[in-house]
């Protein structure tokens, strides 16, 4: 039987936005930071994975690839992965976790890095790629029509909910309400001031039925998971988590095309992996790139009927962290910064720990769920402390 | 709304599709032996697998499956507010076009209401936008 795959130390930088710090030395600090929680050192490391790679557009979207990190650190790697064409941000711990489970890797660096509002800030240092000026892909279907930003492609869903299931602004808001309450307990969250349901329902609209609150900002960061094999644990000093289950599935690859996002089919998929069911989980960690989505996990997963999520959320007191299911612990995309995916998987390890210090939630959590994407794009994974 | 727009790069995937508006029809690819719309374009059908697929020229009216109003001016020459929408294409049963509706209040814009296409051409591209009908 293939040894089962595990958490050991988790990283991060520090999280801002027009930092100088040079983005593989963001990189480095979240590795460090890893490595001395988890008692490993660069020479137990021989697998790095990563979403989506380098790349060079947008500017500072993911600015460090693997080439750079096993390279600066001489790294002794055996299996290395780093592209987009994965199921979404935490795909790359997937594809760790399959790593080490084949045993091609015993212990997996997983990281990214994030630069955007650096590289806006200067142009010269990460001018924008000029291409024939054409586009070409996915985008030309929604690009050409001025839909830029993945705002719009979510909106369009967000408005069908509105539509047909009557969500209100005043429950989406529960989204960006809570992620703020959370990073105000959080010394490293981006935003640390608090936000009013007033202020919520005065912000300028985005892309109707998303207003500024409900969109993440551009962010500098890095935050590392390291994946372990079960069977390569006996020199790590923290307290391993199992990765108890991942899942993705989607009806068709397409932004436009499906009647729902592909959470709701990865949502099902998850529980078709495990033992675990929706009652038995302590902690939920839900991508908020746009707070939407965060919405959809909550049906996409179960916890509540499709088109209930805004009924499910309303008031916040449920996801709220002494709620019976706390959401974003750590203040989400919304309110901790664009970490892009990566900080709720390393959220859900804080909190599995007892790590939270003034966010921690109470009782003894032992189950957690993590979540990426959008559109197209979903993972899903369980994380459980019961190994 | 007009201005400068982004413009796709043309192939042999899908030049017909962009550039078939020039005599005023839209265009979408169809399995020739099964009759499933293939949207995006693909050399290949999903349904039956047959490389028989062909443009055929579709009504060009349809439903709004859902839309958003755009009022966040991505770059400085941008026009907001604007909708940004999905199209249920009559005749294609399972295809969805994004675009805009023109000719409207961005506020006149419903959910099922029934559109119609409309060109806009822009170099050597033919975007197929659509208006509201009635
Ligand atoms: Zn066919």
């Amino acid at each position: 039987m293939a040894t089962e795959a595990f958490v050991t130390g988790i990283g991060q930088s520090q999280i801002g936005v027009r930092l100088e710090r040079h983005p593989l030395l963001l990189t480095i600090d979240a590795i460090r930071e890893a490595l001395d929680e988890s008692g490993l050192t660069l020479s137990d490391i021989d697998g790095l994975s990563t979403y989506p790679g380098k790349t060079a557009a947008p500017p500072g979207y993911s600015p460090v690839g693997t080439e750079d990190v096993m390279d600066a650190l001489r790294l002794p790697i055996r299996w290395y992965s780093g592209g987009g064409e994965i199921s979404s941000q935490l795909g790359a711990i997937v594809a760790a976790v399959a790593a080490v489970k084949a045993d091609l890797a015993r212990h997996v660096i997983c990281f990214r890095t994030v630069y955007e509002a650096a590289a806006l800030s200067r142009p010269q240092d990460y001018p924008q790629p000029r291409g024939n000026g054409r586009i070409d892909g996915f985008p030309q279907w929604v690009m050409p029509f001025n839909a830029l930003s993945a705002s719009n492609w979510i909106a369009q869903y967000a408005m069908k909910h509105v539509k047909k299931y009557g969500l209100t602004r005043e429950q989406l808001a529960q989204i960006a309400l809570t992620d703020r309450k959370h990073a105000l307990l959080n010394p490293r969250a981006l935003v640390r001031e608090p936000l009013s349901m007033d202020q919520y329902l005065e912000a300028r609209m985005i892309s109707d039925p998303l207003c500024l609150y409900d969109c993440d900002r551009f962010t500098d960061a890095s935050t590392v998971l390291i994946v372990s094999a079960g069977d390569a644990l006996g020199d790590v000093k923290c307290r391993p988590v199992r990765i108890a289950a991942s899942a993705h599935a989607a009806e068709r690859y397409s932004w436009d095309q499906p009647d729902v996002m592909a959470s709701y089919a990865t949502g099902r998929e998850l529980w078709k992996n495990t033992d675990y069911q929706p009652k038995d989980v302590d902690t939920v960690q839900f991508y908020d790139g746009f707070s939407f989505l965060a919405l959809t996990w909550f049906e996409s997963l179960g916890f509540c009927a499709p088109g209930e999520g805004g009924a499910f959320i309303e008031g916040g007191a449920r996801i709220a962290l002494d709620g019976e299911l706390p959401m974003n612990t750590f203040g989400g995309q919304l309110g901790a910064g664009r970490l892009h995916g990566f900080g709720f998987a390393h959220e859900a390890i804080v909190q599995l720990r007892g790590l939270g210090g003034d966010r921690q939630i109470a009782g003894d959590p032992k189950v957690a769920i993590a979540t990426s994407g959008g559109g197209p794009l979903a993972t899903a994974l369980l994380f459980a402390r019961d190994m | 709304m007009s201005g400068s727009r982004l413009l796709p790069q043309l192939g042999p995937d899908n030049r017909f599709f962009w550039t078939g508006g020039a005599d005023g029809q839209l265009r979408l690819l169809q399995c020739e032996a099964c009759d499933t719309f293939i949207h995006p374009p693909r050399p290949i059908c999903p349904t039956c697998l047959s490389e028989a697929v062909a443009p055929r020229v579709v009504a060009g009216t349809g439903v709004i499956d859902s839309y958003t109003i755009n009022r966040q001016k991505w770059h400085p020459a941008m026009e907001v507010p604007f909708v940004f929408a999905r199209i249920a294409i009559d005749g294609a049963p399972g295809v969805i076009l994004s675009t805009n509706i023109v000719g409207s209040p961005v506020d006149a814009v419903e959910i099922g209401d029934r559109v119609r296409v409309v060109f806009e051409q822009q170099d050597d591209v033919f975007l197929p936008l659509f208006e509201k009908v009635g």
